[in-house]
């Protein structure tokens, strides 16, 4: 098997704040169509590890491939970054514009995409996210459920090979989470490239190829959710799912 | 009152030629000062200081006495739109900083998500949103750099006060004279605050009010 196949490719990849040891030679892969989740508790460089990947924090050692692409030593990080869609826990749309607008902006500054084009793309997303009637409304006057799916929008209409979701519904009330998570799996079951730190624990075990434990700057272990859940391998693993299950419940989809 | 007139016309120049100057400096420079590289900020922090603490008409003495002396020559108008432009230029540019400043930076991480380079994240999303916090301070800055055109009287540009200074040699009305003056300096300034609050309503953004009102 070649090893050019994996969509992403991270390898003893290390980064400190400081004195703070954030990732301690963390290495995985993904291929094309998978959903990978990350979880661990907090402070353990899991959003740390996704900036890493699109270069908005740079590494102190190790490396990135996207596909062939050495992604840490990349001259022009602004293509590569168009490729790698992002969405953040507190969502970082752009205040000053509609909805349509924000998911028209990166095609045609960054792709160079004319305005109409642009603007059937933007109709096309907001109509995958459920929020054609919303369009036209800026920011302030969306709920963050409806904010978060927007920024999902504005992820896709780059048309990127993977999307990296931060936290996507950590800064949401628990009623609106549900909406968010729906347009996810969406994504997932059309074989969507994506790689989700969350604590939904449901929606880790239904939706995700695998689930990556972190713990302390490493991964514990990674591995099939029925795996992770049934039968881990660390006794660490089950305490933290069996914490997070407590928590957040089963969270049957 | 044509002269007078005629006078106030010079003053308008040289305010809008000088918040014109300003604004084209403090743009970049303020850009500099948040997203640019350690040498310029402190280039910049040295120009900003220099500008904020000379008196404007010490300023202006220094370029249109002081230059010749090292071979450079220019007009009193112009020598007034330079030296004032360039005092301007530091006050806006620490208008536009704290403006810039005040935005998530969220949003520019967001705008290098997507792919964009830093100017563009700066052009198309920074900017247009720090320019609608700036606009109060902005208006504000205005007033001043406007009453500060009459410093041009001192190199000699017969701008308002001057042409003002002139009537009176021949009218000996000075009481008159000043009063008038001074009610022309009112009326810009309230005709131009009234324009840009106009401008700020026109732009404020939906459901976005941070000037919310607490009871």
């Amino acid at each position: 098997m070649s090893e050019n196949k994996h969509i992403l490719r991270v390898e003893n990849l290390k980064k400190n704040f400081g004195s703070n040891m954030v990732l301690k030679d963390v290495s995985f892969t993904m291929d094309k169509g998978e959903t990978k989740v990350i979880i661990g508790p907090s402070g353990t460089g899991k959003s740390t590890l996704l900036t890493c990947i699109n270069q908005l924090v740079k590494p102190d050692s190790g490396t990135i491939y996207l596909k062939d692409l050495n992604v840490t030593q990349a001259e022009d990080m602004n293509k590569i970054r168009a490729r790698i869609g992002f969405v953040f826990q507190d969502f970082g749309l752009f205040s000053h514009l509609t909805a349509m607008r924000n998911v028209m902006i990166g095609p045609i500054k960054v792709q160079k995409m004319s305005k109409e084009d642009a603007k059937n793309l933007a109709y096309e997303e907001l109509k995958r996210v459920g929020l054609l009637e919303h369009a036209d409304k800026y920011p302030a006057q969306l709920s963050g459920g409806q904010k978060q799916r927007v920024g999902i929008a504005r992820a896709l209409a780059m048309q990127p090979e993977l999307i990296l979701f931060d936290e996507p519904t950590s800064a949401l009330d628990p009623e609106l989470i549900g909406e968010v998570l729906a347009v996810m799996k969406d994504l997932a079951d059309n074989r969507m490239t994506m790689l989700i730190v969350t604590h939904e624990m449901g929606f880790a075990r239904t939706v995700s190829d695998e689930i990556i434990f972190m713990e302390a700057g490493v991964i514990v272990e990674q591995g099939s959710p029925e795996k992770l859940f049934k039968n881990p391998e660390h006794k660490r693993t089950g305490e933290f799912l069996f914490k997070l299950t407590e928590l957040y419940g089963e969270g049957d989809e | 009152m044509p002269l007078l007139l005629k006078g106030t016309w010079v003053t308008i120049e040289i305010t809008f030629l000088t918040l014109a100057l300003g604004m084209l400096i403090a743009v970049p420079v303020s850009f500099g000062q948040v997203y640019g590289p350690k040498w310029g900020k402190v280039l910049i922090g040295i120009y900003e200081k220099i500008f904020r603490s000379i008196p404007g008409i010490v300023i202006l003495f220094l370029i249109y006495y002081g230059l010749p002396k090292a071979g450079i020559n220019m007009s009193p108008f112009l020598a007034c739109i330079i030296g004032l432009g360039l005092r301007s230029g530091a006050y806006q540019s620490q208008i536009f900083r704290g403006a810039i400043q005040s935005i998530d930076s969220t949003q520019m991480r967001a705008s290098r998500s997507l792919g964009m380079s830093k100017m563009q994240g700066f052009r198309n999303v920074i900017f247009p949103q720090a320019f609608r916090v700036a606009l109060p301070p902005w208006a504000n800055e205005f007033t001043i750099v406007l009453k500060d055109s009459s410093f041009a009287y001192a190199l000699g540009v017969t701008e308002l006060l001057r042409q003002g200074r002139y009537i009176i040699s021949t009218t000996y009305e000075p009481m008159l004279i000043f009063l008038t003056i001074a009610a022309i300096y009112f009326v810009i300034t309230i005709t131009l605050n009234k324009s840009l609050q106009a401008l700020e309503t026109k732009l404020t953004i939906p459901g976005f009010d941070i000037r919310e009102k607490i009871k």
